[in-house]
Parts: structure tokens; sequence; C-alpha cells
């Protein structure tokens, strides 16, 4: 089943600076909820893994992320497939775009996929979860960025 | 009547150890040593398998095997098969794709499994299954089955260009369309029969179990039909031969069709009992359900009705899509044809009928018989096109049926069967009286009162059950024959057990079968037992769906207490020293015809088996007797219900607000029996006219994969019912059975769905008639009026 989900985010830094976190993978790791390990292989991909709760879905998601249609410091795309096992698989990605504006409006695209146990059980709490998820994350990123 | 025999409501005997939890499932077997098993599903539609590496998952505590559709091709076991050949009209066979048990190549729906862990406990199993790393390819595919033929579908398996597995005729397309040509009036529908999952409270579950020293398979299995289970998995996947496979049905929680057939699951957990030496375990969570126990109904449909200038229907053609889902499923292949088309001449005088059935994989689970099987979805194109045809021709529904009303019998329609008995007008009637329909006017003017909407609708369905004479079946293409057997045992004190080849999971065969022995053999009710479910024990058997087990398996069982009567009255003549044809036997008694002299039935039974008063040489001891009942015709249940709704306009909100049934089942056995089924089979129907979908998305994922999404009816979803009958005796059987358990299913989607449209004036609702589709329908009609005015 497909899920989009869109939002911005004000962010009290530099458009340089945010550019320079999103592109961290230690900072990225910290910020992701549930992220176990995320493993640069090159400057534009990482091997991931995170723990996800749904509903009544807990899975470990292994998978690569990569970064695409880098545009420093405008922004970028970040996609992946994860592998969750039982519990199904997810693939898709964000684009991301960086505005200069009391410090950076970061904006987000979110499309995906996803299949398997998430689909048939999750299907009415993803969105929920993953806008869960969201906001953690810019939490985090917020707090990283200060 | 006797306080226990045929007609009595007596209270059903195996309660007692359902309500007081002694009931004795699948899932409360538990074997020496047993394992447990975990299947590792795909979790896409669609794959390719590049490889399955198991060493992780091989090495994680507890773990006794992993098991791949590699090795069950290493021990060459055969595909689950499709029972019923269909030929298409260019008389080619249908294309039945290879079903492994365990995908080998590529998993074909959501849930396939492609491999299984055996491990010492359960929690071990799932641990394991989800270190089995499987390589898929994912390809494309396709869930919708109106989109299944079409050039950019994907294509699902080799052997079935376009997805089409037959394309399928049934009447003379030449004569219908002449009738079209020259009609009055012409009635035209879009229909989609939405996709039903079965849900029975108890999931389906297997144990396997090989005993090394004799060779000897054991199943324990959640099945409607031991025997055939035992047949397919002996002669077709060649597990063992079937003198050394035993399957054991114990209590079965419900089964609704989803428990005839032959599943890859306990196929697997008998080959891995082999395979390990240890009994294998497996029992269904309820995730497992919705993806692997066939679903039913989902076809799409366009029909028409032809009519002349007097109301009278001179025509009915109808082009139907059946999804049959991934693999062919045991029967499925006999559910969109011979127990659908079969039946769309309704209760009416239809002189011409044709209609087309293409029969399609898509990448969803397999679909099957369901409660009513083709017949739901055949009683829904019929009785939906009445009451349109009876709205557009401004015509009273009721009136407009009667009018096209079978009355004389026997009546052949053009679509095979002939209706043997019945009295459409008479339950017509009834039901009209019941449901206050004169009344409805005012009724419909106060709710108008209260801002609300009144609907009104009607379906005077009707089913072939019994299925069925076996010559009959044989010739339209199903593999087995269908008859039913019984042995009935008598004990020396005089006690019997009846071991029936019909099969409980709900139906009361406990009470109902005991009562027939009771009246016919003046001994108390307590003194019956009726056995089933075990190939050991029972003789043989074709098990329980199709509203057969009355109309046949008793019918078996009249055959062999005949046998048993006979016999027992050359036992009575020795013993009052008459000739055996004055003996008359009643009310348990055996007297010489015309004199005072009797022995009771006790005395008897104990004298066949001392034989003490006979030699040996003149008549054989013991009182055991089996027979074999094959039916001569289907049976024909039919009646008409009567729903009526009131839906709140401003949130689409549907109640209904009085049900009436008027069935003819012929003679009922124990009343109280049938009007659960009723009650049970109406809300069935309720479930799929009003809540019940399931849904896959384009990608072929299951979107309503548990209690969460997929909505079952629960009880204040439906009315008290109002529950009458009106008789006419099967003259096919000797009982005068019709059955009874598929009807309230049948009848009830068209009564509601026809209510609803009589109350929001437009015909353009799906099922199912959620309160968004009825509140979106509203305001499209109320768009379409504006507009004209």
């Amino acid at each position: 089943m497909a899920m989009v989900m869109d939002g911005e985010v004000q962010l009290p830094a530099p458009r340089e600076v945010v550019w320079a976190k999103l592109n961290d993978a230690e900072v990225l790791k910290a910020c992701i909820p549930g992220c176990e390990s995320l493993e640069k292989l090159s400057e534009t991909e990482f091997q991931a893994v995170a723990v996800v709760k749904i509903g009544p879905v807990k899975a470990k998601f292994k998978g690569k992320v990569r970064l695409s249609d880098l545009d420093p410091p405008n922004g970028y795309r970040i996609s992946g497939e994860g592998d969750g096992g039982v519990a199904g698989f997810a693939k898709g990605g964000a684009t991301v775009a960086l505005t200069p504006k009391d410090g950076t409006q970061l904006s987000y695209h979110v499309d995906a996929q996803i299949g398997g146990k998430l689909a048939q059980l999750g299907q009415r709490l993803v969105n929920g979860a993953a806008k869960n998820m969201a906001d953690q994350f810019f939490k985090n990123f917020v707090a990283a960025v200060s | 009547m006797s306080a226990t025999g045929i007609g009595a409501t007596v209270r059903r005997k195996e309660d007692q150890r359902f309500i007081t939890g002694k009931g004795h499932y699948t899932a409360d077997v538990n074997r020496a040593g047993q394992t447990h098993a975990c299947f590792v599903r795909s979790p896409h539609a669609h794959a390719r398998i590049k490889g399955i590496d198991a060493t992780a998952a091989s090495k994680m505590p507890g773990v006794v095997a992993v098991l791949t559709g590699a090795d069950l091709a290493v021990d060459k076991l055969g595909n689950l098969i499709c029972g019923w050949m269909i030929h298409s009209k260019d008389g080619s066979a249908m294309k039945m794709a290879p079903h492994p048990a365990l995908a080998q190549t590529k998993a074909c729906h959501v849930g396939d499994p492609v491999a299984v862990v055996i491990a010492e406990t359960l929690a071990q199993a799932k641990d394991a299954a989800e270190k089995v790393q499987v390589d898929y390819e994912v390809l494309p595919a396709v869930a919708d089955p109106a989109q299944a033929q079409s050039a950019g579908a994907a294509q699902i398996h080799e052997v079935a260009p376009k997805n089409t597995i037959y394309q399928w005729q049934l009447g003379d397309k030449g004569k219908t369309d002449a009738a079209f040509q020259s009609a009055a009036h012409v009635t035209k529908l879009d229909i989609v029969n939405n996709r039903l999952v079965p849900n029975a409270i108890e999931p389906r579950a297997a144990i396997g179990e090989y005993d090394s020293g004799t060779g000897h398979f054991t199943l324990w299995n959640t099945t409607q039909n031991p025997h055939v289970a035992r047949l397919v998995i002996a002669a077709f996947i060649g597990m063992a031969p079937e003198h050394k496979l035993r399957v054991i049905a114990p209590d079965v929680g419900g089964g609704f069709g989803s428990k005839i057939f032959i599943y890859p699951e306990e196929v697997v957990a008998l080959w891995a009992s082999k395979r390990v030496g240890r009994p294998v375990k497996w029992v269904a969570e309820r995730v497992e359900s919705f993806l692997s126990d066939a679903h039913g109904r989902d076809h799409v449909t366009h029909a028409e009705m032809a009519f002349d200038r007097d109301g009278k229907v001179v025509g009915l053609r109808a082009r139907t899509i059946a999804n049959l889902g991934a693999y062919m499923s045991t029967f499925s292949s006999s559910v969109p044809t011979y127990l659908y088309a079969t039946l769309l001449s309704g209760q009416y005088n239809i002189p011409n009928i044709y209609c087309e059935v293409d029969a399609v994989y898509t990448n969803t689970v397999p679909v099957d018989a369901y409660r009513g099987a083709g017949r739901p979805e055949a009683t829904f194109v019929v009785e939906r096109l009445v009451e349109v045809a009876a709205r557009e021709l401004s015509i009273d529904p009721a009136e407009l049926r009667k009018r096209n009303f079978i009355h004389q019998f026997p009546h052949q329609t053009p679509v095979i069967l002939a209706y043997d008995a019945g009295d459409y007008n008479a339950s017509l009637k009834k039901a009209l009286e019941l449901a206050d329909y004169k009344g409805f006017a005012k009724r419909k003017r106060e709710s108008a009162r209260d801002g609300k909407l009144r609907g009104i609708g009607l379906s005077a369905y009707i089913e072939a059950c019994g299925l069925a004479p076996s010559q009959a079946a044989g010739s339209l293409g199903a593999g087995v024959g269908l008859w039913e057997s019984a042995e009935v045992r008598v004990n020396p004190t005089g006690s019997v057990e009846v071991l029936t080849g019909s099969h409980s999971h709900g139906q009361g065969h406990e009470t109902t079968f005991a009562q027939l022995v009771s009246e016919r053999l003046g001994i108390a009710i307590d003194n019956v037992s009726i056995v089933h479910g075990d190939t050991d024990i029972v003789q043989f058997g074709m098990g329980t769906y199709g509203s057969r087990s009355g109309a046949v398996g008793m019918s078996a069982i009249v055959k062999a207490l005949d046998k048993v009567e006979a016999k027992a009255k050359k036992v009575a003549s020795h013993l009052l020293e008459a000739a055996e044809g004055d003996i008359v036997f009643k009310d348990g008694k055996f007297t010489v015809a015309g004199t005072d002299r009797s022995v009771p039935w006790g005395d008897v039974a104990l004298n066949a088996y001392t034989a003490h008063k006979f030699s040996g040489q003149e008549l054989e001891p013991g009182l055991k007797e089996t027979s074999f009942y094959d039916p001569t015709n289907f049976t024909f249940p039919a009646g008409c219900h009567v729903c009526e709704v009131e839906i709140d306009p401003d949130t689409g909100e549907t109640e209904i607000v009085n049900w009436t049934a008027v069935d003819d089942f012929g003679v009922l056995v124990n009343p109280m029996i049938v009007e659960g089924q009723v009650h049970g089979g109406i809300t069935q129907g309720v479930g799929q006219a009003l809540l019940e979908r399931a849904i896959y998305d384009k990608d072929g994922q299951l979107v309503t994969g548990s209690f969460m999404d997929y909505c079952m009816p629960r009880a204040h979803d439906v009315p008290s019912f109002k529950v009458g009958v009106t008789v006419t005796k099967c003259p096919s059987n000797p009982l005068g059975i019709k059955g009874c358990g598929e009807a309230g299913a049948i009848a009830a989607p068209a009564a509601v769905i026809n209510a609803i449209t009589d109350a929001i004036g437009s015909e353009q609702i799906a099922m199912p008639a959620t309160p968004q589709a009825v509140w979106t329908a509203i305001q499209r009609g109320n768009a379409t009026r504006k507009a004209a005015e």
C-alpha cells in the first residue's frame, strides 16, 4: 500500500549547518527513532538497521539508504528499501528542500510503499506512526542543529 | 411425533461440552514429542524466489529443521489440485497451474508459504522464521479480476495466457439474444459481488504424525470432510496410500466452506513429520487465516433481464468474471459455473437464459466455496434485476415476482436444473403478511417525519442443495461421487452408534441425527451416539457442505435403519416363533400382527448377539448395517426474505429495523436448530451487504488483514428476526428434507441492497453499503436531481 506525507519544520540554524548535519551519518543515526546502526558505505550510501514498531507489529528493518539529487545546500532525495522479515517490507523516500528563512525552513515530501504484515495490520496506523516518527526525528534534529 | 423425534425442538446434545469448555479441537491435541511449525510467507504478491538462505535460522535455539519447496521437490510430492473439471466454450480444458505446498520458483500471493521452520517450541519456530532470508525478485502483480485479462496485466502462470482459467458458457445464446431483441423492456445492472473472508471462529490447524514402525501417517485436521482430505492427500499429493493415512477431524469450530479444501499447511505438517521423525503441529494465527484461508465470492458481473409488455420475463443474460485467486483451490472451478449459472432462473419461469463466465487468476489468496457458494451470487443477480425492473416498470416488486413465479412442478429450467417441488406464492404471501408489507407506506411516512429514509426490499431466493446425484455431478466435471454413507451399529444392550460420513462443525448432527434414530427405533435419544470425523472409525464419507447433511447424510442413515429393521425382524421372528412376514415393528416393540405377543427392542438387540435362539446357518449373528445413499436429484430450498431499513441521510448509517424470513426447507428435523441456521445465515449475508470486504490494493497487498479493518457483523447489526416456514416436502429423499444451512446467506444480501436502494432512490450502491457509501450515494442522487431541476 502507498503512503504519502508532507511537512515543514522550522530549524534554528543557518542553511549550511543544516545541510552538513543532514549529510552526517552520526547525526542521522542519533535522530532516526529506533536506529541501531547507520554505516557509511560511500558518500551517498548507508547501510541501516532500525527497529520500528507500528501497532502490533515490531520489527528490525535492514536496508540500504541512498542520497540522490544532491543540490547543496538546497536539498536532496533520501530513499531506501527496508526488509523487516516476516513483518514485511518498506520502500520509498523523502524529498527534502531547505529554504533560508528565520534560520532554515525544511520541507519534506515522503512517498513510500509498504507490504506484508505491516500492510495487513498496520494500514490504519501507518500514517499516524510515520507522522510520529517524523516528529520524533525532527525534534531530535532540532536539538542536533541548535 | 415423539418428544425427541423428527420435528421436535430438542436441545442440542453437543452444547453441554461446548458451553462448558469441554470441546476437543485440533489445537487441543498434543502428541508426545511434538514439534511446532511456523510458516515463512511471502510479503509480496508476486515475486520470483531467487534463493532461500536458512543458515542463520537453522542455528537458532530449538530449531529442528527448516524446509523449503526444494525439499518438497526432492521428495517428489504432488501438487494440490482442483477436483472439478470445467471446459471452455472452445472445448479446451481449464488451465490448472501447478500448486506446490511450498512455493518453489515464485510466490503468487501475499501469504504464499515459501518455507517452514520446525522447532521445539512455537516461540522458537517464530523467532527462527524471522531469520530465514528469502531473496525475492519482485514482479508486477494484478489483484483486480476485472483487470486480470487486460493486455498489460502481469502474467501469473505460464499455462494460463491472459490469466484466463476458462471461458465457460451455459444456455442458448442465440435464443436468448433473440428474446432480448423482441423485448418490450430490458433492465441492465453492473454488479460487483464483494470478496469475503470466511472467518470461522476456530482457525485452521493440523498435526501430522508419522509412525516409522508401521509406515502409517495420522493427520489431525480442521476439515469438513476427512475422507476427501485422505483421498486427495493419498492419490494426488502421494504422501501415503489411503490405507496408511488416517485423518481425524475432532470438534471443528465452524467452516462455512473454508474447511472443505485441502491446504498446503496440513500437507506440509504431515510431510515434515516424516522428515523430522516427530509429530509436527501448526495452528493458524488470525492473520494467517486472512492470508491463507480460501476467500469467497469476488465476481464482476454485467446482467440483463428482458420483459414483454405484460411484465413477463422473456430472457436473462449475464457475463461474469470470477476471481479464483493465485491457484485453483479444491472445488473452486465449480463455484462460479455449476453452482452459479444453474441458479439464474431463480423462482421464475424464464424461457431463455445465457451466461458466460471467465475465471481468472490474480495475485490473491485462492477463492473457493463460502456459505452458499455461487448461489448467493446468482440470487443477487436475479433478485436485484427483478427489483430494479419493478421500479423501472412501476410495478409493485411483489406483484412482478408473483407474475413470473413457477407454479407447475417438476419444472425444467433452461440451465440444467429440474425443480421438483415448491410453492413460491405461499412463502411470498406469508412473508408479506409477517412483514406487514401493506403497512410499509405508513411506516415510511413516520420515518420521514423523523428525518429518516425508510426502504423495503424483497429477496425470493432459491438454491440447489443436497449435493448431488453422483452421475449428474460426474457428467458436469466432478472428480468425486457425492453420495453419503452411514453405519448403524446396534449394541447388545440396545443402544446405538451411528457412524456417519457427514461432519458436524456447528450444525448439531449429534442431536438431529439422533432424533431420527430415536423416532425410528423408539429408543431414548440419550441411547444414541453419533460418531464422525475419523477415517479409521467411520467407513466412508463425503463430508458436510452444500446443505447436504440432512438431505443426503440422514437419508443414508434411513437406508441403514431400513436394513437394521429388516434384520431385527428376522431375530424377532425366532424369539416370537412367528413368521418373519407377520412381525410388525412399532414404538420400539416387535409384535406378531393381530396378537398381543411382542418383544421389546432391547431383547431383540441382545438376542441378535447372544444368538441362542437361532442357528448361525439360518441367520448371521449381530445387528449392524451399512449403506451408501446417492441422491436422485438436487434439493431446492426456497423462500422469501423481507428486509426493512431506516437510513439517516446525514450520516449514511443504515439500521435494519425489520427482517422477515419465510423459508421452505421441506420437513424440519429440529425447528430450533433450523431457526439458528437461518439467524446465522442472514447475519453472514448482512455482513456481506453492509460491512465486509476483503480489499487488495493494486500491488496485491491485503489491506484488510485483521479485524481492525475487516468488519464482521455483530449482534447489534441485526434486528430480532421474524422467522416463518412453509413446507413442501422434498420428493427426492425419504425424509422430505431440503436443507437449510446456507439459505440465509443466499437470501440476505439482495434483500438488504433492495431495501437500501428503495430508501435512497438510487441503484448506484455497491456492497458493502457502509455509511460512507450510502451517504455518497445520497449526495450523488441529490446532485443529479438538482442538476435536472
